[in-house]
């Protein structure tokens, strides 16, 4: 089990090396760069950011300071926010990405496997299609539409939402239900179908024919081995909503990281994009990780280091 | 062990199905809750909401170098003179004096206070100005130095001369001397500019790279309003300063200031009235505003949108070619479809300078034959064909650049549109993410090319001289030697003759034709009637110092 765990280490730190590396060398080797400016700036005052920023560097040397850094966790000062670092920016943006992420998790967690276990139970009962057609819905309709459609019917049409925000409780609403609104329709989707697989198998047959009740072939039975794709899902799922979304940020002027993604690649702020990603990566890793462990829980025949 | 987790499993879900049965009582009981949280006018405390735009990259004075930020830095600094709508009004200098020659000007101080409470004197100016030049500071706008004349400012800049030659001197705590290489009648109006704000060395020293001035412990200032809070990427707090030196007039108790980019939301969130003043509105928005709303404001913005030509390339080199293609667009229909009050350009200076007899250089400049409208097409047409191209035939094909914007495109769309109807010449389309364009346009790897530029002080020569030999803006690579004498000249000219050099200088820069002008800018704004008294600038920075807020 320990020699699995550092296995699994080892190679989630060589993978966020990768990823470091591309995204480093990536970033820049497309035009324009952090100073690039509408006004040119003074070449003096360029020879100084870039000296600053030890962006006169070669590239090697520049890498290899920047994976030092990364090391004792310094991501280094963001170019676009000038007096403020990578970490900052990450300590400040991603606790409101990760609370609206996590109320996001929680909904769907609460709402999705149910609605897609009653959905199997009912298969082509009215239940069953009003579930299906409202996961359907929330899957197609983009998340800035149900953003946007939010904001215009909570916030101006009945004034019971703030417009922007998430100074108080009700701020939450908004960019929580947006946020939530596709996982929340593809789990329930993923429930229902994966249970519905489950319920053809063998071993519940045998289950009700061995006379056990609904409840427990149900419960015992096929519930806890339909949540083994979704919970393979949920993992990934979580890193990404956590982190934040551009979009969902954007429309609800949430102040957490998600933005970052996006932004920075416009400014070309070379340290913020690397450390967003790695962080990211980080977090992903971590997560797949936690599902693998999950695994073992729901289904005892999953053995973690076993594989061979 | 297994039981035990198919209990939990089982006890997960029921309390999830319970969860669920709480949460959809939810909406029932919001409408009560919401009430409460209408923050901000508690009592008498008069506090303005206000959508500053983005997040500033910084809001010290000195490194600051955009809008945003300015738009802040405004609130809670004074520089030596306050600009509103044009007019001068003494700030920080109580008087001042230019000398005969007009290379000395004498700035009297008045006795003010920093925030903190200790006394701001020249020495202050002194250093602050010496700090926006130092390369070693790196302010992106230190540039702007070059228009001030200031003696020996530009070979700081450049890494070049001494801080200890440079023209700016404290006689004593509360007299300030400038010396300047030309005489320049802008001069007092352009230190009104964020750029020459003071900031007080012990605060910027504390953290580096501006990082005080985000920081309510150590942002000392010395305008009408103070810090008290900043997040961010969510907003800022400002409280009134009572050391301002003219508090008394100051009549907002703080200013709430957020970070909303997305123009709809800011929108919503001005509608529901959750706040005052927003600095743009949703593009769709904008005819029916204009028509209808009296709290939206079109103000003209000293600038102009454009299109460059390639002088490099074989195919512009025939003027007639060029010429063809500038009478060829009409301007007005561009600005009607944009919708946003636009003025349509026939020259690159926009309306809003007024020359020595205090006539707008943009009128008094007139069209030169340029056309607003679509009536110049067969004019067009004739220069076309004479150029050997009749109806566009043998015309090569080329691309129109731009970066991406919806606004860009639209633009693109139309004179595309309007190059193929009026002239017979196809063009395709391509845009590039802002970056990529800046760099694509500075090497000239292009043969059309979208333009703009703003200037920061009150004269057409910021306009005019970026199209010098060798400019670093000059995108078309515009070269005649005259021209450059002519902004040389008016650089070291005054009053009627330095317009009238800058007049003949638009009108040999028209003739020649390097750019399509395409229309000047505006700047516009959504105030709700509540907020009263407030200010801008004519370089188009915010100004709430004198406003007031009334039921």
């Amino acid at each position: 089990m320990n020699g699995y765990y550092a296995k699994r280490i080892l190679s989630a730190l060589i993978t966020l090396l990768i990823i470091t590396t591309l995204t480093f060398v990536m970033m820049r080797s497309i035009p324009g760069g952090p100073f690039t400016r509408e006004r040119p700036v003074p070449d003096e005052i360029l020879k100084t950011l870039n000296e600053k920023y030890n962006l006169d560097a070669p590239m090697y040397e520049q890498y290899f300071d920047y994976i030092k850094g990364l090391v004792t966790f310094d991501l280094g000062p963001s170019y676009s926010k000038i007096g403020t670092t990578v970490n900052d920016l990450i300590i400040s943006g991603f606790p409101a990405s990760a609370r609206i992420g996590l109320y996001a998790t929680i909904l769907i967690v609460i709402f999705g496997i149910p609605l897609g276990i009653i959905s199997a139970l009912k298969q082509n009962k009215p239940i069953d299609y009003l579930v299906m057609f409202m996961a359907t819905l929330g899957v197609t309709v983009p998340s800035f539409v149900m953003a946007t459609l939010i904001i215009y019917f909570f916030a101006g049409k009945l004034g019971i939402l703030p417009s922007f925000g998430v100074t108080s409780p009700l701020g939450y609403v908004g960019p929580v239900l947006a946020l939530s609104g596709y996982s929340l329709s593809f789990v329930a989707r993923l429930t229902r179908s994966s249970m519905l697989e489950v319920l053809r198998q063998d071993y519940i047959r045998t289950a009700r024919a061995n006379g056990l009740s609904e409840f427990k072939v149900i419960y015992k039975h096929a519930i806890k081995n339909a949540l083994i794709p979704v919970v393979t899902y949920l993992g990934p799922m979580i890193a990404a909503i956590l982190t934040g979304s551009f979009v969902i940020e954007k429309i609800f002027a949430v102040p957490g990281m998600g933005r970052y993604f996006v932004e920075s690649v416009g400014n070309r702020d070379y340290t913020t994009i690397t450390g967003i990603t790695v962080f990211y990566a980080a977090f992903y890793i971590l997560m797949v990780l936690l599902v693998d462990i999950a695994y073992g829980f729901i289904d005892p025949r999953i053995k973690l280091g076993k594989e061979k | 062990m297994k039981k035990l987790l198919s209990l939990l499993l089982v006890l997960a879900l029921s309390v999830s199905l319970l969860a669920a049965c709480g949460k959809t009582e939810e909406p029932s009981t919001t409408p009560e809750t919401t009430e409460t949280p209408e923050v901000t006018e508690t009592g008498t405390e008069k506090i303005l909401n206000w959508n500053v735009g983005a997040d500033p990259k910084t809001i010290d004075p000195t490194l600051n170098g955009a809008s945003d930020g300015g738009d802040v830095i405004n609130q809670t600094f004074e520089a030596l003179v306050r600009e509103k709508s044009g007019e001068i009004f003494p700030g920080i200098a109580e008087s001042w004096e230019v000398s005969e020659d007009g290379l000395t000007v004498t700035f009297k101080l008045r006795e003010s206070n920093w925030s903190d409470g200790s006394p701001l004197t020249a020495h202050d100016f002194v250093y602050s100005w010496k700090r926006g030049m130092d390369p070693a500071t790196a302010s992106e706008y230190s540039w702007i130095w070059e228009y001030t004349n200031v003696v020996g400012a530009m070979d700081v800049v450049n890494g070049e001369g001494s801080m200890d030659d440079v023209g700016v001197v404290a006689t004593d705590d509360y007299t300030l001397e400038v010396k300047l290489n030309n005489p320049t009648d802008y001069i007092v109006s352009l230190l009104s500019f964020y750029h020459f704000m003071p900031v007080k060395q012990s605060s910027v020293e504390a953290a580096a790279d501006g990082a005080w001035a985000k920081d309510p412990a150590l942002a000392v200032s010395n305008g009408p309003f103070v810090l008290t809070s900043y997040k961010i990427g969510e907003g800022l707090t400002l409280a009134k300063n009572p050391e301002y030196w003219n508090a008394e007039n100051v009549m907002l108790d703080g200013i709430k200031g957020v970070f909303i980019d997305e123009e709809a939301t800011s929108y919503q969130a001005y509608q529901n009235g959750e706040l005052h003043f927003i600095p743009t509105v949703p593009t769709a928005e904008t005819p029916r505003l204009i028509a209808e709303d009296p709290n939206f404001y079109v103000f003209p913005l000293l600038g102009t949108y454009y299109y460059n030509f390639n002088l490099n390339l074989d195919m512009w080199q025939d003027v007639r070619v060029r010429k063809a293609f500038a009478l060829a667009i009409d301007r007005e229909m561009i600005v009607e479809t944009l919708a946003a009050g636009q003025v349509p350009a026939a020259g690159f200076v926009p309306p809003g300078f007024l020359d020595a007899d205090g006539n707008d250089f943009f009128e008094t400049a007139g069209s030169y034959g340029v056309p607003t409208d679509g009536s110049k097409v067969t004019e067009a047409q004739e220069l076309l064909a004479e150029a050997g191209y009749p109806n566009g035939e043998g015309f090569p094909e080329f691309t129109i650049l731009y970066n991406t914007s919806e606004g860009h495109q639209v633009v693109a769309e139309l004179i595309q549109e309007m190059f193929k109807t009026n002239l017979g010449v196809n063009t395709k389309l391509e845009n590039q993410e802002w970056a990529v364009f800046q760099d694509t346009r500075k090497v000239g790897d292009f043969e059309l090319a979208r333009g703009g530029w703003l200037t920061d002080f009150m004269d057409p020569m910021g306009l005019l001289s970026i199209f010098t030999t060798g400019n670093a803006y000059n995108d078309p690579k515009y070269s005649n030697e005259e021209y450059d004498a002519l902004l040389s000249k008016a650089a070291v000219t005054r009053g009627k003759e330095h317009f009238d050099v800058l007049y003949e200088a638009q009108e040999m820069f028209i003739a020649d034709m390097p750019v399509i002008p395409v229309y000047h800018y505006t700047d516009v704004m959504l105030v709700s009637e509540k907020l009263q008294g407030w200010d801008r600038s004519v370089l188009g920075t915010v100004d709430f110092s004198s406003a007031t807020l009334v039921e």
